[in-house]
């Protein structure tokens, strides 16, 4: 019966692949049931996805944004906080981030640092108001967070009146040196696709944050007080300070995310950029399990079910897409608490 | 519902490659109390876990009423007639005691609404019946350890109990409490109802049970009628030998006070008053122990002084330094080393290795990590020496704190508080559910440190403890210091009347309040 155990613990181990099966069988029975093939479709989809140097650039390029956005995610979630504002954070990020390539009177790449920095503190201002809310009055930064996001739509698209080239709704373009690099210029495989440097910045932030957590003084307190904020006060960590802090970087984690769309592709900020990518960084930080290795590979994911999704659009129709999405984020939630229970209980 | 007779038969169950329970056979005939003890992590938790359906056995049956069974959850064994009240309590805070009591049984009114009053009414019927005193109106968190116990055993017996497994019910209670706890166990036994007594006390052995018997590294080391056994054959059987009394303890002079408390007044959860103009000063080399019931003041007094509430009013020195108000991060820095009296609410992260639990609190220290380093190897590498001497099982660095046996737990904060070289240490119950190898290993160590110049603060419900390691004695009753003597002066009867404020004030003379001549001037 040992054994048996050690296999539960397998399933339970291989959680977030289950529930990706899951949906994925799920999803086939919506395709089955507009008279399409599920297996055909899917293996047109991930062949798109990932089987030439283009379609695996747009993979990546719409991988990227969930990369920082599940990173904010995770960082939160290890400090005990549920930051569902990441989609208003990028947003705000990748407003200050036009703006700062735009007007900025600095030469070269100097001007290209500070539009990635001004993403980063514009998002990490955006998170510190519900983290200062939190740790000064107990406020619930789920509530809060969502208020801002609403705050972000609107308060970005007034100011954007007095930035917005006429007749549009973006901003004019960032100077040369603020242009992120498409990878197509050092990867010729990838030619035509959009996928630029942010993305090597996030998996850099990728491994700036596991190191923050799991190697810093800072990082043990965060989880510390992610775990068991009495334990943490206990070892003298303030916990108001800790989750404000947190949320800060959550928020600037999300904010630089804005330079993708803005500084990598468009380079321009476009009302609605963010196209919900902070809201699918929290299914990426969930079936990545809040570990950074986890969510370069959950992003990488979702990146390809949003590009392979348009390739099918021809034979399924694109809500096909929204609903697997949404079925993986539903098996992802559910998968882990039944196998463990169906582990104590069976073994 | 008659009590069933219970039988386990060859448990095992192994957690990885460590064998917990290795062919356990117990034997729970109706209407008796069967005492289960042994070391910390001999398997007493992990054996009742499996009979209460918690966790599944790899090998081995349960029997009831002559019938295999197999109870995949704790609902499953409720039915069959079985409760179980925790080593570490399961209780919602935020919800009343008769919502406690009946979670998952409401008792519905008409519509599925619940009747509130209903289950208040119930609630205090069974109290009263099993005379086990508590307000059915009164929230978890406002409780105190004794009566959520209470509570516990309601829920139990709420859901038709008549197999009642206690896993070290005494560890957390005031010798009053465990006295009202016997009596009502008792009564219990006396209506048919059997139970399961896990303890570390030999002498409540002694006192209640019928039947003993002693795991050892998972196994049964013996099996016996108490009355045909002794209390050292009991400890023989559990670690393999009788320890030693405690050694001769060196006599010294006591230095300049590392700890000093004046006029502290520090309010409860309530903002009442919890402890009033209280003054003292503990001294390099001297253990001082502060005697009192629970619910006196102890815990919101150890609370401030470690820094985790601050006073309302006084002020706290550590070694010099004024910290009374400040972080408990300050407090730390300053010299303070703290053992709650909490170890899972405040003395660990469950989910953190053992390694970086033996650094919670000391995270920021120079010495700790490299810059803004901190973790992986060097973590582990320097925490295996203190696993070992102090004996935490398994000493496996990388292990999760939650993992380990409730006693272990304890003896894992007792290795990071006792050896961060702190000038004053707050010991607030050190000795909570260890078996006895470690308390005396515990107890060897407090006075290693008193005679390394440190000043100790001793909170104990246990009067035996204070009496055997404090130099000098507070009784607090109602938030205040109403006693002051030494263990040479006293005994246990005579602290037991000052703790309850029945010591006549014309043959005892209150003390001035300064605790000592040290502790009166320069604090502002
Ligand atoms: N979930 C678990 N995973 C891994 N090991 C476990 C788990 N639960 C218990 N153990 C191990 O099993 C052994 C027995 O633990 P158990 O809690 O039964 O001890 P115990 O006799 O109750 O000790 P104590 O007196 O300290 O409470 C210990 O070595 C413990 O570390
Ligand atoms: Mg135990």
């Amino acid at each position: 019966m040992s054994d048996r155990r050690a296999q539960w613990q397998w399933l339970v181990a291989l959680s977030p692949l289950i529930a990706v099966a899951a949906a994925l069988a799920a999803g086939a029975v919506f395709i089955a049931a507009i008279g399409e093939k599920p297996l055909e479709i899917y293996a047109l989809l991930f062949r798109e996805a990932f089987g030439t140097g283009y379609g695996l650039g747009q993979t990546l390029f719409r991988a990227t944004p969930l990369l920082f956005t599940g990173l904010a995610v995770a960082l939160a979630f290890r400090a005990g906080l549920f930051n569902v504002g990441v989609e208003g954070q990028l947003y705000v990020g990748g407003f200050a981030a036009a703006l700062a390539g735009a007007y900025l009177p600095l030469p070269g790449p100097l001007l290209g640092v500070a539009a990635v920095l001004a993403a980063g503190l514009a998002g990490a201002a955006w998170g510190a108001i519900p983290g200062a809310l939190k740790a000064r009055f107990g406020a619930h930064e789920v509530i809060n967070t969502i208020m801002l996001n609403f705050i972000a739509f609107s308060l970005v698209s007034w100011a954007g009146r007095a930035v917005f080239l006429p007749a549009t709704v973006h901003t004019r373009d960032v100077g040369l040196g603020a242009q992120l690099p498409r990878l197509d210029t050092f990867v010729p495989a990838l030619r035509g696709a959009p996928v630029n440097v942010s993305l090597l910045l996030g998996l850099v932030l990728a491994l700036v944050v596991a190191l923050l957590l799991f190697r810093t003084r800072l990082g043990y307190e965060l989880r510390a007080v992610g775990q068991n904020a009495s334990a943490a006060e206990y070892g003298g960590v303030s916990i108001g300070h800790a989750q404000m802090l947190a949320m800060a970087l959550s928020g600037a984690l999300a904010g630089l995310g804005g330079s993708n769309f803005v500084l990598g592709y468009k380079h321009y900020f476009e009302l609605g950029f963010s196209g919900g990518a902070g809201f699918i960084g929290i299914a990426v930080a969930l079936l990545g399990r809040n570990h950074p290795s986890g969510v370069i590979v959950a992003s990488l994911f979702f990146g390809a079910l949003a590009y392979g999704g348009l390739v099918v659009n021809q034979r399924v129709p694109r809500e096909l897409v929204e609903v697997l999405m949404a079925l993986v984020i539903l098996f992802a939630i559910c998968t882990r608490p039944l196998l463990e229970r169906a582990a104590r209980r069976w073994a | 519902m008659s009590t069933p007779h219970v039988t386990l038969r060859g448990i095992t169950r192994r957690f990885g490659a460590l064998v917990a329970n290795d062919r356990v056979t117990l034997e729970l005939p109706p209407g008796e109390i069967h005492a289960l003890v042994g070391e910390n992590g001999a398997g007493k938790s992990t054996l009742m876990k499996v009979l209460f359906g918690l966790l599944q056995p790899d090998e081995g049956e349960i029997v009831v009423d002559g019938r295999n069974v197999r109870f995949a959850d704790p609902q499953a064994a409720m039915r069959h007639g079985l409760g179980m009240v925790h080593q570490h309590f399961m209780l919602v805070d935020t919800l009343t005691v008769a919502e406690n009591v009946t979670l998952g049984r409401e008792t519905q009114a008409r519509f599925g609404l619940l009747a509130p009053g209903d289950a208040e009414r119930e609630v205090a019927a069974l109290a009263e019946r099993h005379r086990l005193p508590v307000d059915p109106k009164a929230r978890i968190s406002q409780l105190s350890v004794g009566a959520q116990q209470r509570v516990e055993i309601l829920k139990a017996l709420y859901r038709g109990a008549r197999v009642l497994i206690l896993d070290e019910p005494t560890a957390v209670l005031t010798p009053q409490e465990v006295d009202e706890l016997f009596a009502v166990l008792r009564a219990l036994v006396a209506e048919g109802v059997s139970i399961v007594l896990i303890t570390h006390k030999l002498a409540e052995v002694k006192a209640l049970a019928s039947r003993v018997t002693v795991l050892r590294g998972g196994k049964v080391a013996g099996s016996a009628m108490v009355a045909d056994t002794s209390i050292e054959r009991m400890a023989e059987l559990m670690v393999g030998h009788v320890p030693a009394p405690l050694t001769e303890r060196s006599h010294r002079a006591p230095g300049a006070p590392l700890l000093e408390v004046q006029g502290l007044e520090v309010r409860d959860a309530r903002h009442l008053p919890a402890v009033r103009d209280v003054s003292f000063a503990v001294r390099s080399g001297e253990i001082v122990g502060i005697a009192g019931v629970e619910g006196n003041g102890q815990h919101e007094l150890i609370e401030c002084l470690a820094g985790l509430c601050p006073p309302a009013r006084g002020a706290v020195r550590i070694a010099g330094v004024a910290v009374s108000g400040h972080s408990a991060r300050e407090h730390r820095a300053a010299g303070l080393a703290h053992i709650p009296s909490d170890r899972l609410h405040r003395g660990l992260v469950p989910d953190m290795s053992l390694a970086e639990n033996l650094v919670l609190g000391l995270q920021r220290r120079p010495d700790i990590g490299t810059g803004p380093w901190l973790g992986g190897h060097t973590l582990e590498d320097a925490s295996r020496a203190r696993l070992q001497e102090y004996d935490v099982r398994p000493p496996d660095p990388r292990a999760f704190a939650g993992r380990l046996s409730g006693g272990n737990q304890q003896k894992l904060i007792a290795a990071r508080e006792l050896t961060q070289g702190a000038k004053a240490i707050l010991a607030a119950h050190p000795t909570r559910g260890v078996d006895l190898g470690a308390i005396d290993f515990i107890h060897r160590r407090l006075l290693a440190e008193r005679d390394a110049g440190r000043a100790v603060l001793l909170v104990s419900s246990e009067l035996s403890e204070i009496l055997a390691l404090s130099d000098r004695i507070l009784v607090l009753y109602e938030g205040r210091i109403v006693h002051e003597t030494t263990p040479a002066a006293t005994d246990e009867r005579t602290l037991g009347l000052h703790m309850t404020g029945r010591a006549s004030h014309t043959d005892a003379p209150l003390p001035p309040r300064n605790g000592t001549p040290h502790a009166s001037g320069g604090l502002a």
